[in-house]
């Protein structure tokens, strides 16, 4: 006990429990929030990996078949299929999220959340099929 | 099934040891018997210097919330069966200074919780032969669920953000700020805002979402601020845009 301040009743002596780096492994709900953010990352390279698209193709014909080879490197392949599970993970649990956030009232009642989750996957889809008529349908 | 569990209970008695030790105890398994019981059974029983808060045991008072198997539980609220056949960790609550054995520090909430004005605020006070102000139940619902925090703080052991930054404003005081902005007789809002719009404020929440699921009265403190964020939100724009009078 000796160099220990001595606990009176006025001031106990409180225990700091230190919180370990690792705490986000602890439970799968933490592990799921920091991918989560950790998706916002890959969510920032699809954006710089469309505006070098942009960039290649406003600088003409053998610019944008450079960033065609560039984009066919396995490891720009690689890289994308992991962003693109990254993003998806990104959209499903913000969606899900969603319900929290907005809170809509029809007729005054309040729509249930599983609606809005429902209608952020509905726009999804139908953007998504959109995109794909675009790139297939219409090519 | 087994006629006893162990209670693996933290010890901390700050006059004798630096730092929490863990000490075992069997306790009966009663078919209907809570942790807190078992802790009762304890300090009644096998030793009574063990130190820990409780009142109610109906999950109304919000005292006796502790770490159980590493989850914030009210353990008048958590039966031993479910954790059989044990051993059953039972710990402070996390993020809370431990003053002994399982009794935290909840000082700091409590100089957070007046910032908001968990009261309704009026511009003018009507006197009272005028009556009570009237609600409608549509206008109750709009706040009814957030009323229900019990201060348990369940949701700040459970908040890894307020474990991160001790300077967050937390979920429950931010959810009771939510209860009376929403209230049709409150005019407190404006200077609500002013205190929640602070970086340490609703800005803090990263949306971990383990308040709301850890929550014993399903208030949802995790859907309170999100939903102001966007109230927030909406105000920081107005501020900006509207001319002072039209806000």
């Amino acid at each position: 006990m000796s160099g220990q301040p001595m606990t009176t009743k006025d001031q106990p002596r409180l225990y700091h429990r230190p919180m370990s780096t690792w705490w986000w492994l602890g439970k799968r709900t933490y592990l799921t929030f920091i991918l989560r953010e950790l998706s916002s990352v890959f969510v920032a390279w699809f954006v710089v990996f469309l505006l070098l698209l942009v960039r290649a193709v406003g600088q003409g014909d053998g610019e944008y078949r450079d960033f065609l080879d560039w984009a066919d490197s396995p490891w720009v392949v690689t890289l994308n299929i992991v962003a693109l599970a990254f993003v998806l993970l990104h959209a499903v649990t913000w969606f899900n999220l969603a319900p929290k956030a907005i809170v809509v009232r029809l007729r005054g009642r309040r729509v249930p959340p599983t609606w809005i989750a429902v209608s952020h996957f509905a726009a999804w889809a139908v953007v998504s099929a959109f995109i794909l008529w675009l790139l297939v349908g219409a090519g | 099934m087994a006629d006893s569990i162990t209670l693996q209970v933290t010890r901390y008695r700050p006059e004798l040891e630096t730092e929490p030790t863990v000490q075992d105890y069997d306790v009966p398994l009663g078919k209907q018997w809570s942790v807190l019981d078992g802790l009762n059974y304890i300090k009644d029983q096998v030793d009574g210097t063990l130190s820990y808060r409780w009142s109610c045991r109906m999950g109304i008072c919000g005292s006796c919330g502790m770490t159980v198997n590493g989850e914030p539980k009210l353990t008048c609220g958590a039966f031993l069966t479910d954790y059989a056949p044990g051993p059953v960790r039972v710990e402070p609550l996390t993020n809370f200074p431990i003053v002994r054995d399982l009794v935290v520090e909840l000082g700091d909430f409590m100089r957070k919780l007046p910032r908001v004005k968990p009261w309704l605020v009026h511009d003018d006070e009507a006197p009272v032969p005028e009556g009570e102000y009237l609600q409608t139940p549509e206008e109750l619902d709009e706040y009814r669920q957030y009323s229900m925090c019990i201060n348990c703080m369940l949701c700040y052991a459970a908040c890894p953000v307020y474990g991160l930054d001790p300077e967050f404003m937390g979920p429950a005081a931010i959810a009771l700020a939510q209860r009376y902005n929403l209230d049709s007789r409150d005019h407190g809002s404006r200077e609500r805002l002013d205190v929640l719009i602070e970086h340490e404020g609703i800005w803090g929440c990263t949306f971990v979402g383990e308040c709301t699921t850890v929550c014993p009265k399903h208030v949802d403190p995790a859907g309170s601020i999100q939903r102001y964020k966007v109230t927030a939100a909406t105000e920081s724009v107005k501020s900006f845009l509207l001319p002072r009078g039209a806000r």
